[in-house]
């Protein structure tokens, strides 16, 4: 008889516990939208739905929705149009200076939010620009742009370049190339990366708290209210409507990027 | 089928032999072309948009244009900001290092700076370290289902980051989840004050923020290492502990470089963490940046803070790089 | 070649930043001919056939079709199709859609157009696939499809790109069969790109073997068989002995050496020029040479050691040393008289058909 658990076990119980960890904050914040107290704090006393029905007649909060829904659809959209041109130049074209040229697009990835934020509101300002939701569309496009163009590298990656040439080789134009092949063959692809960069902007705070003047998006909204300890649970069921939002967009781009790869395994 | 070769391999030049009729004497065709001598500006552009490098310039372009209007061009303007200085409203563009010499000398600056690294050095290694066998698992045991793992991992660093931040500060708070929850249970009779507002609480909620994202380069390491490597290694008499140590920790080294800094560069200037849950020992130096850019607008200050901020957090970054090509080199 | 020149290159160099692909090519492929680029991988020869369909442009030099330039005009304006290696069947389309995709610029009429699809299908025997999806075929069926797609245009060029190689070895075979027997059908010019010298020797009306970018050869199957004009050439197709000579000298249409251990010899040049006699080289297919058996006679008689021995199934590939004098040979022996039970070690006599030797280039 062994009762030494084996080391697969032992890592199991670990991710497990790792995974329900990464978890517990974030479902936290639904489980007291719905608790019946002014503040969160165990035990739970009982269930309401108040905190959501005042979310109902809130003018400002419902400004902030509709200004996060024009900053991330335009980022998205715009995110998603460069981003198919820099992934189809990484994953089509040999030139020399790429590797420096990509690099600079996936920089935003990797350098904290707060020193993009500054940087642009200096020149922003500078150049006379007022903030508003397009200085926050600005910002924001720089940040989603490299998760684009890493959705959009691998729906490339995914079809044969060959597609393309045997296209132009059996009449098509470049632009009738593009609509009769190679939107086609991205579609999963351009969905998923519209998605991921929607929910991007819809979650970013710091660029937006910079660079969106008098206009909050949610995250800033949400961010203003914290200062009163008596709004905090309207913030926490605004916060798991956002957070509820979030996980179905995800949930919809992964189904698609799994459609793009879907479609790579069939290549011949 | 293998013929005998008695004498030394050929020289690797062909040279084409002059068989009438089989290569044609194209050179004595007189409507053979003749080259241009000399290409108008035009023409050679054209050219250029038609080459390999023309048509990939031409297609990153666009992005690469808005990166460099709205990323490069602004980081240049803030270093030369970091170089002026500010009276009020109106800012003095005679050059002076008096903004690097208050944000490397003067104490609160200074402390900030050391703290910020401290933490963002702190997080990146728990992280990388939790991580680690995440990825591990994922890549080894997940089987089909690694893409849906991988999701499900990543999902909540995707959402709510403001959000995941508060929840944090409702945990550990004065009144908050814990608290309160370790006094119903009967643990503690007082509320801890301990929990939040300090180093830790800061180190507690940027780990569990930035565990997810990384979990994706170390995955893609240990993606790329061949199996059979494990197996040669096997077959060769080491035993598993061996095995991590002298195949699998050395050929992830590149994935666990990549998800340190990935971890660390994003978190040394994180704003809404210390603000959340640092309370006053635990400001970091994006609060104090944040500061200059507004309230006490000293642009030119705030811009050497975020300048010597990214110089130092890179020197850091750099030497964590080598220290690890070093360890690579130690477990051969 | 007796018929018109479909394809001419003149002159044609490539080069991928210092690296030089192609290295001034010259070459002219007849309307109707089956053409086949043979070579090692990295040779040029992709590199060639996509110049041809407009998928790179030469670095200098030009390609003609049809007596015309084909500088600047890109693929879709060219009187070429291309089968890809990869086949490209877009996988969001039918087989159907497939062959009328280039169609569909064409504005024919719908019942033109179903009429012309409908033919290639019969063309290819996959009438009954039509509304199967592109990526529900098998490896011969996307070849077939690929085939159908580029036909349907009637090209004046058909560019083969590799196309059996994705295919295993039986349905490779049947096909080499087909695609011949299709080029005569519709007697177009079909340009074939291949590493198998095979299927370039038994499909081919010419070949042209590449060796790092240039032309080593351009020929009729048999006479790049039988007459390689570099020893690159020879070695690509098949199995060949070099030999060591002495006393090599050209003159006129003829060549003479001596070979240590074999004797005087000569040969014709066969319409080569030797251009350096002191860095060419004598050699025989091994399949010219024979063993003599005991109580035969034969003449001429070279004697040697067995050194190793093959066994192949059909046919025994011996290596056998002439003792003393530093040649080697390799026989290749059909098994009907026991070659596969000769002993390592064993004295052999050897004869040879006196006009079987070649001279090559180095």
């Amino acid at each position: 008889m062994r009762f030494l658990p084996s080391p697969r076990r032992l890592l199991a119980v670990y991710v497990i516990l790792y995974v329900a960890i990464l978890y517990f904050p974030v479902l936290l914040l639904p489980v007291f939208s719905f608790n019946d107290s002014a503040t969160p704090k165990l035990p739970l006393v009982g269930f309401t739905f108040r905190w959501y029905e005042s979310l109902a007649g809130n003018a400002a909060m419902q400004g902030a929705a509709w200004n996060s829904l024009i900053v991330g659809v335009s980022a998205a959209v715009l995110s998603t149009v460069l981003g198919i041109c820099a992934a189809r130049a990484i994953t089509r074209h040999r030139f020399r200076g790429k590797g420096p040229a990509s690099a600079l697009i996936m920089a935003p990835l990797i350098l904290p939010e707060i020193i993009i934020a500054i940087s642009l509101l200096v020149v922003l300002l500078g150049l006379g620009l007022q903030l508003s939701l397009v200085t926050v569309i600005l910002g924001h496009l720089l940040i989603c742009l490299p998760y684009s163009v890493t959705v959009l590298v691998s729906g490339f990656e995914g079809f044969d370049p060959s597609m393309e040439e045997a296209s132009r080789d059996l009449g098509e134009t470049s632009f009738g190339t593009l609509r009769r092949v190679t939107l086609p063959m991205l579609a999963p692809s351009i969905v998923s990366s519209l998605l991921v960069t929607f929910t991007i902007s819809l979650d970013e705070f710091i660029l937006a708290f910079f660079l969106s003047g008098t206009e909050p998006t949610l995250p800033v909204y949400i961010w203003g209210q914290l200062r009163f300890a008596a709004k905090l649970p309207n913030v926490l069921s605004l916060g798991s409507i956002l957070i509820a939002a979030s996980l179905v967009l995800l949930t919809a781009a992964e189904i698609f990027r799994r459609r793009a790869e879907r479609k790579m395994e069939l290549r011949p | 089928m293998r013929s005998f070769r008695s004498q030394q391999d050929p020289e690797c030049g062909i040279v084409t032999t002059g068989i009438p009729g089989q290569i044609e004497e194209l050179n004595l065709d007189p409507s053979a072309p003749i080259l241009p001598v000399q290409r108008t500006g035009r023409e050679s552009i054209s050219r250029f948009l038609r080459s390999e490098t023309g048509k990939g310039w031409l297609t990153i372009s666009p992005p690469l244009l808005y990166a460099m209007l709205l990323l490069i061009g602004p980081i240049i303007v803030i270093v030369a900001n970091s170089f002026w200085s500010q009276d009020y409203l109106t800012i003095d563009r005679t050059f002076t290092l008096e903004n690097y010499r208050a944000a490397l000398t003067e104490p609160i600056y200074r402390d900030l700076l050391m703290r910020s690294l401290f933490i963002s050095v702190t997080v990146a290694f728990v992280t990388v370290v939790l991580a680690y066998p995440i990825a591990w698992f994922v890549s080894f045991y997940g089987g089909r289902y690694k893409g849906l793992w991988l999701f499900i991992i990543t999902v909540p660093f995707w959402s709510g980051y403001l959000l995941r931040i508060l929840s944090w500060k409702v945990i550990l708070g004065y009144k908050g989840v814990l608290n309160t929850g370790l006094m119903h249970l009967g643990v503690i009779t007082e509320p801890l004050s301990s929990l939040i507002y300090n180093v830790n609480a800061v180190i507690i909620t940027l780990a569990h923020s930035w565990a997810a994202f990384a979990i994706l380069p170390l995955f893609v390491s240990l993606e790329k290492l061949d199996r059979s490597l494990l197996e040669a290694a096997a077959d060769l008499g080491d035993g598993p502990v061996r095995r991590f140590l002298r195949i699998t920790l050395p050929l992830t080294i590149p994935g666990i470089i990549a998800a340190l800094m990935i971890v660390m560069i994003p978190t040394v200037g994180d704003y809404v963490t210390p603000k959340l849950v640092g309370g006053k020992d635990g400001v970091m130096i994006a609060n104090a940046i944040q500061v200059q850019f507004g309230r006490a607008s000293n642009w030119p200050l705030g811009a050497a803070l975020a300048v010597s901020t990214m110089i130092i957090v890179s020197l850091v970054a750099g030497t964590i790089v080598l220290a690890l090509a070093g360890l690579k080199r130690l477990l051969k | 070649m007796t018929t018109s020149p479909m394809i001419e290159i003149r002159n044609v160099d490539k080069n991928f930043g210092t690296f030089r692909a192609l290295d001034t090519l010259n070459a002219t492929i007849g309307e109707g001919e089956f053409f086949s680029l043979l070579g090692p991988s990295g040779c040029g020869k992709t590199t060639l056939l996509r110049m041809i369909g407009g998928f790179d442009d030469p670095s200098s030099g030009e390609i003609l079709i049809g007596g015309r330039s084909m500088a600047g005009i890109p693929p879709n304006l060219r009187p070429t199709n291309m089968v890809f290696q990869s086949y490209a069947i877009f996988p969001h389309l039918n087989v159907a859609e497939n062959i009328a995709y280039g169609l569909k610029r064409l504005r024919l009429g719908r019942a033109e157009e179903e009429k012309r699809v409908k033919e290639a299908l019969d063309q290819v025997e996959l009438s009954e696939l039509g509304p199967r999806m592109g990526n529900q075929l098998s490896g011969g069926q996307r070849q077939r499809v690929a085939l159908a797609r580029a036909l349907v245009m009637r090209p004046k060029v058909l560019l083969l790109d590799e196309p059996l190689s994705a295919l295993d070895k039986n349905l490779r075979e049947q096909m080499q069969v087909e695609l011949r027997h299709l080029q005569r059908q519709i007697g177009i010019t079909f340009v074939l790109v291949t590493h198998d010298q095979y299927e370039a020797l038994s499909m081919s009306d010419r070949i042209a073997v590449m060796f790092g970018g240039q032309i080593a050869q351009i020929a009729e199957p048999k006479e790049i068989y039988q007459n390689p004009a570099t020893r690159q050439v020879a070695d690509f197709l098949g199995g060949m002995n070099f030999l060591t000579s002495s006393h090599l000298s050209v003159n006129g249409k003829n060549f003479a050496a001596t070979l240590p251990g074999i004797g005087d010899i000569t040969g014709h040049l066969a319409g080569k020029t030797i251009s350096d006699p002191a860095k060419a080289i004598i050699g025989i297919r091994p399949e010219r040479l024979r063993i003599v058996w005991e109580g035969e006679t034969a003449d001429p008689i070279v004697t040697g050691k067995v050194a190793d021995r093959n066994y192949f199934g059909e046919v025994t590939s011996l290596a056998v040393n002439i003792e003393g004098q530093n040649q080697h040979l390799s026989i290749v022996e059909t098994n009907d008289f026991g070659a596969d039970d000769i002993p390592v070690g064993s004295d052999i006599r050897i004869t040879y058909d006196r006009d079987a030797f070649i001279v090559m280039q180095g």
